[in-house]
Order: C-alpha cells, then sequence, then structure tokens
C-alpha cells in the first residue's frame, strides 16, 4: 500500500469536532517540509485552514503561504467560472445573464454538481502537477461519500454532455490508490469511532476512492502500569493521603482526584480504541496522535501534530 | 435582547438551569457545532423535563448513537414516535411526572410524507416518487435534511399531542443551514429560473430571454438531463403553493415565542468559535436564545493554585516524598512510589493547561444569554436512561 503521504490527492474527513482540519493542515505542513510543493484547500470555506496556519484569509484563487505550501479555499462557482473558461472556450460567460443565480439554481436541482465542481478543481490541480501532493480538507463524515461519489452519481444521471465526458479522468484519478486516498480522522470516543467504522464500509461500497489511513487523534498518555496503579490505590487511602499532606504541608486530594480522571478518562478511550481496531480492516493503516496539553490552537501546535504525524509515517 | 448583560468570571456561579425554558417554552432546539455531545443534550433535557415537569415530552433526533438510541427504544428506523416506558425511568431510581417519547427524523420517508400531503391527486404523487430526479433529492441531496427536519418539527407541533417538544438538528455544513431552509425552499420554488425550466422543452428554444442559458445548460448537462428536470418540476408545479405556504409557516413557528433555541458547545476553540458565531446569528434573526450549555467542562480544582503548588511539589520532589511516605504504603518500592508521585503530579499540570485555557475561553464568550450552563466531564458515555438523567440534574436549577 502507498503511504499516506507519497499519494498526489490526499482528503481527509472526519466528524467534526476530531480535529479533521488539524489533521489537514498537519499533513501539508509535514510534506511541505520535505520538499514536496503541497497545496491544502479547505472544502467547507469556514477559514478554519487560515485560522490554523495563521496565513490571513484563504480565497478560491491559490496562495503561497509558506515554503512549499500553498492554500485555498473551495468556492464552487468560481470553480464553474474556471472550468467554463478553460474547457468550453465560452467567451461571453458574463452576458448569460445571473451566472450566480442559474448556477444556484443547478447546483440546487442537481445533486452531485456542487460536488463534482469541488472534486474536479482538486483533480485538475492533480492532472496538471502543479502540485506534488494535493491535501482537501474535505466534508465531514456525513457528506464525504457524496463528494466522492459525485463523479460516478454524474455518470448515471448525465447521459451525454461535456460533464459526462469530464468524469472519466477524474475516475482515473480518484481510483488509483497509488494517487488518491481518504485519510479518516477519529477521536477515541463513541460516536467518532462509530461514523469512523461505518465511512470505512461505505466508502469501499459507494465509491472507488482507496481509504489510505484512519488517523486516531487525542489519544490520552497511559499514567500507570498495573503495579503502578496499585500503588496509585494505596496512595488514595486515608492514611496515605494524610502522610502526603504533612509532607506536602498541602492538600493532595485534588490532585489524587485528577490523577483518577485522567484514568477513567483514558480507560473509557481505550475500550473504544479497541472496538475501532475490531472494526476496521487491519489492512487500513491505523495512526495514533497524542491529546496535546497546550496552551494554543493556532500554527504552534499544529506543528506539533506534524512532528508526531512525520513519526507515525516515519518519515 | 441585551448582549452581555454581565460578564462572566471563570468560577461565577451560573444561571445554571434550563428548567424555566423547559416549563414555559412548547419546542426547544439544540443547535451547535458537531461533537459536542448536542444529541445527548437534547434527550437528557428531555428526559428531566419528563421526569420532573409533566406532561407529554417529544425528543425528536436526528442521528442518535446506537446505544442512545436503544436506550430511547429507537431501534427500528422510520417516522414513528415511540414511547419510553416507564419501567425505564423506575429502574433509574425515578418516578417519572410525565411521559417520554422519542422519534427519529428518517429523511425520505419524511419527503414522500410531505409529497403525498401536498400532490393534488393520486397520478402526481405517484409520478414525482417514482421520478428518478426526486429520488435522488430526497435521499440524498443534503440541504434536504435540513428542511425536512424542521418541516417534520412543524408538523409534530401542529398535530398538538405534545406539550413541550426538544429537537436535535441535524450536523449541517453551515450551522445556520437549517434556518435558512424553510426560506430558501420558498425563494427557490418562486424563482424565475424555475419558470423558464418548466416551460416544455420545444417553446423554450424560441424565447430569446432564456436562450444562452439553455445553450450553456444542454452543452454542460447534456439534453436528457435537462428533460428530467423540467418533467419533475411540471409535477412539482402542481404543489407550488402549498410548499411556500408551509415554509413559510415553518418560518414562523420558529421565531415563535414558544421556540427557544439552546447552543450546545463544549470549551474547545473551534467548536466555541462556531458555537458563538451562531448565538450571534440567533439574535440577529431576532430568535430567542435561551441558553448556552457548555459540555465536558473540566473541573474547577483543576485552576486551584494551591493544589498547582502540591502538583509541582510531587513532580519536582517524588523521591523525597516517596520517603517520607513510603511507612503508609506498606511493601512498595519507593522507586515506583516516586514514579507515581510524579506521574500524578505532572498529569495535573498537564490538564491545569487544558483547564485553564478553556476558562479563558469561557471568559471571552460574547453573548451570554439568559442562562449558561456547564456540564461535567463524564468519567464515563452517556448511554441508557440512567446516565441520561445523571446529565439532566446538570441541567436543572435547584439541584
Amino acid at each position: 500500500m502507498v503511504p499516506l503521504i507519497d499519494r498526489r490527492l490526499v482528503f481527509v474527513t472526519g466528524k467534526g469536532g476530531v480535529g479533521k482540519t488539524t489533521v489537514a493542515v498537519a499533513l501539508a505542513l509535514l510534506a511541505s517540509s520535505q520538499g514536496r510543493r503541497t497545496l491544502v484547500c479547505e472544502v467547507d470555506a469556514k477559514g478554519d485552514v487560515a485560522a490554523y496556519l495563521e496565513c490571513g484569509p484563504t480565497q478560491f484563487a491559490e496562495r503561497q503561504v509558506g515554503p512549499n505550501l500553498w492554500a485555498m479555499s473551495m468556492d464552487t462557482e468560481a470553480s464553474l467560472r474556471e472550468y467554463l473558461r478553460l474547457n468550453l472556450r465560452i467567451p461571453m460567460v458574463g452576458r448569460i445573464g445571473p451566472l450566480a443565480r442559474a448556477f444556484d439554481f443547478v447546483a440546487t436541482a442537481a445533486p452531485g454538481v456542487r460536488e463534482i465542481l469541488t472534486v474536479g478543481k482538486l483533480c485538475y490541480e492533480v492532472r496538471e502537477h502543479h502540485y506534488d501532493l494535493v491535501v482537501a480538507d474535505a466534508s465531514a463524515t456525513g457528506h464525504i461519500v457524496g463528494q466522492l461519489a459525485a463523479p460516478q452519481a454524474i455518470n448515471e444521471l448525465v447521459r451525454v454532455g461535456l460533464i459526462r465526458s469530464q468524469t472519466d479522468w477524474m475516475l482515473d484519478i480518484l481510483s488509483d490508490p497509488s494517487q488518491t486516498g481518504l485519510a479518516v480522522v477519529t477521536t477515541p470516543e463513541e460516536m467518532p469511532v462509530n461514523e469512523t467504522m461505518e465511512l470505512v464500509e461505505r466508502v469501499r461500497k459507494e465509491t472507488t476512492v482507496d481509504v489510505a489511513a484512519v488517523i486516531v487523534n487525542r489519544v490520552l498518555p497511559e499514567l500507570f502500569g498495573r503495579s503502578e496503579e496499585e500503588v496509585f490505590e494505596r496512595l488514595c487511602a486515608p492514611a496515605a493521603t494524610a502522610a502526603l499532606r504533612r509532607a506536602l504541608s498541602g492538600d493532595p486530594r485534588p490532585v489524587l482526584d485528577a490523577a483518577r480522571l485522567a484514568v477513567t478518562l483514558r480507560r473509557t478511550r481505550a475500550g473504544h480504541l479497541d472496538r475501532l481496531r475490531a472494526g476496521v480492516d487491519p489492512a487500513v493503516p491505523m495512526l495514533y496522535l497524542p491529546y496535546l496539553f497546550t496552551r494554543s490552537h493556532g500554527v504552534r501546535s499544529v506543528r506539533q501534530v506534524a512532528a508526531h504525524l512525520g513519526e507515525e509515517l516515519a518519515v | 435582547m441585551a448582549r452581555r448583560a454581565r460578564t462572566p468570571t471563570a468560577d461565577a456561579p451560573e444561571h445554571a438551569s434550563l428548567d424555566g425554558l423547559l416549563a414555559s417554552r412548547e419546542i426547544v432546539v439544540a443547535c451547535g457545532p458537531g461533537g459536542v455531545g448536542k444529541t445527548t443534550t437534547a434527550a437528557a433535557a428531555a428526559a428531566m423535563a419528563a421526569a420532573r415537569l409533566g406532561g407529554k415530552v417529544l425528543v425528536l433526533t436526528i442521528d442518535p448513537a446506537r446505544r442512545l438510541a436503544n436506550a430511547l427504544g429507537l431501534e427500528g428506523i422510520g417516522n414513528a414516535e415511540r414511547r419510553v416506558p416507564d419501567e425505564a425511568f423506575t429502574s433509574a431510581g425515578v418516578t417519572p411526572m410525565g411521559q417520554l417519547w422519542a422519534a427519529m427524523l428518517d429523511t425520505k420517508q419524511s419527503w414522500d410524507d410531505l409529497i403525498a400531503r401536498h400532490a393534488p391527486d393520486r397520478r402526481t404523487r405517484d409520478d414525482i416518487l417514482a421520478n428518478p430526479l426526486y429520488r435522488n433529492i430526497s435521499g440524498r441531496f443534503v440541504q434536504s435534511h435540513d428542511y425536512i427536519a424542521m418541516e417534520r418539527l412543524y408538523e409534530i407541533h401542529a398535530e398538538g399531542s405534545y406539550d413541550l417538544i426538544v429537537v436535535d438538528t441535524p450536523p449541517t455544513r453551515n450551522a445556520l443551514d437549517f434556518l435558512d431552509a424553510p426560506e430558501r425552499m420558498a425563494d427557490f420554488f418562486s424563482s424565475r429560473l424555475l419558470r423558464w425550466l418548466i416551460v416544455p422543452y420545444r417553446s423554450r428554444l424560441v424565447n430569446l430571454a432564456s436562450r444562452p442559458f439553455y445553450q450553456v445548460a444542454d452543452r454542460i448537462l447534456g439534453t436528457q438531463f435537462l428533460q428530467d428536470i423540467s418533467e419533475f418540476f411540471i409535477l412539482f408545479q402542481t404543489m407550488y403553493d402549498g410548499f411556500i405556504e408551509r415554509a413559510n409557516a415553518v418560518k414562523r413557528l420558529l421565531a415563535d415565542r414558544r421556540t427557544s433555541f439552546v447552543v450546545v458547545s463544549t470549551l474547545e476553540a473551534v467548536p466555541l468559535r462556531e458555537a458563538e458565531f451562531f448565538a450571534r446569528a440567533l439574535l440577529d434573526r431576532h430568535l430567542h436564545l435561551g441558553a448556552i450549555v457548555l459540555n465536558k467542562v473540566l473541573p474547577a480544582y483543576l485552576r486551584d493554585p494551591a493544589a498547582a503548588s502540591v502538583a509541582e511539589a510531587l513532580r519536582d520532589r517524588s523521591e523525597a516524598l516517596a520517603d517520607a511516605v513510603g511507612d503508609a504504603l506498606g511493601d512498595a518500592a519507593p522507586e515506583q512510589v516516586a514514579r507515581v508521585l510524579h506521574t500524578v503530579g505532572q498529569s495535573f499540570l498537564d490538564y491545569r493547561v487544558v483547564a485553564q485555557r478553556e476558562a479563558e475561553q469561557r471568559a471571552e464568550l460574547a453573548s451570554v444569554p439568559e442562562a449558561l450552563v456547564s456540564v461535567p466531564y463524564f468519567e464515563t458515555d452517556v448511554y441508557d436512561l440512567a446516565g441520561l438523567l445523571r446529565l439532566g440534574e446538570r441541567l436543572w436549577g435547584g439541584t
């Protein structure tokens, strides 16, 4: 299997709140630091990629934001304009009336149009070799299948026409596991794990895109081994806590409570992690990223994630 | 509505309850970013309302975790509302004053019901239900989810058989999609483009105004597909008035004083930013923001300076301390005790960083509604009615 980082188009998805954007940006930072010309594209243009890179707002036009690193945000209407300009050579696009409303209408009426304009733009950048790697901070788990399956859906719905003929080369890129892969980000919690297992199945059944990795984010550290846990339990007994209190001249109980909370949180999550391992095909590589006890969420913490990702990918 | 009526500090005793809201409203909509426990919060609020307030309470959920769905008796699919048996309450040690009902949203089924209701005759209904474009829209079309959730809420509310409906909103691309969905649906059906499309195909070619549009559309989409669209909308036109009227009614209900919104979030930076954006958008639209619920809040003792000093001592002087407490620990090896003490101290300091960051985030919350409710980190997942009620206690005042 071609490692995640050696592909040319990587879609990063995950349930809301698991750190999908962080991981996508970290992957792009990692690849660019390896000397690969990398484009990171935010598909749901909320501005999170820009926030994590601390680079100012991104737009449809790619902009260099670091060494070997470019960023953009998807805008399906702009994508359509670009497509019309490049493929149809329609000089009077401006004159076909309110393109925005026409587009809105067609996109609303015809499922898959927005999706194909998104996926199409990404595939186009890959086909034209503008970048070594394109990382898409893609839709969340609920919508990613629709996005990835759009070229086939269009093939079924539209029997002739230019769009139909365009889907063939897109499918070639999307279906080639040496070029394209999907990374599913999750956390070791109940709902994200459920959604990840369901998603991996659905992607295999309903799309031609290869699941390149499951990335487990925010893995909590194991505090104690078994014999240490026993020592900890004894520390929590009143006599030991009292002795500790005298030696410290301060109350150790909040600190012991916090350790107990850390142990139980870790334990609950370990159960979900086991479930995930049992539920996902062992052929899919699983990468682990630690929970970061950091002050901020900016580019500094994304660099830490990138470093851990580098270790996991052994690059 | 007054914004920033007070400045919450990290430890301010909050107006920590939803009970007033749940007692006075007919609809409570839980919304906010994904992954913050929205579904669980909605279910917990409904369970508490049924337990303490009485009456018939319905929780309408979109996509519950399987164990939660099982706890609510939602094993099958379909739109049916089911009653959570009283035994589930009594085995959780609670005698409910009222009834708890639960229902799941089945998008496809809801669309079909909607068509059946608005279609002028059986033939139109069947033609629409069989149309490939309709099947695509109702099955896959993302925004249809947003609209149908609000439509179904309206339908259940209008039937009038529940005293309170707590609804969980679908995870949307954009947190506001479901609010705008009724309006967009109305816009969509009244657009000029739609009228262009439902002119039979042949006469279009002589329509000068629309010709360039079709020339482009033909080249991109192909004639066959355009014909499919056209047919679909000719059928749909018969239901036009009903749809617009309905979409407007849904919109009015959401803005009505009987409806209130609860924004659910955690104190993580990204969800909180989204939640704040959402809270502001509700106020801008003159919708009632009843409360913000903050989930998974770390305990306050993590920010206690005295405890932090103790943790530093444990981390830095673990060997000396291990000797000092050795007698109380029996035969444990001193190195091992030192390692445990060090780990305990370090772990406290790690979590303290997060707790402080989160307290800071909370202090910066720009728009604070009447109620700001904090729910602590539960050590285990909530997966049964007892768990929901335990969580519900934290949403309730005076406990």
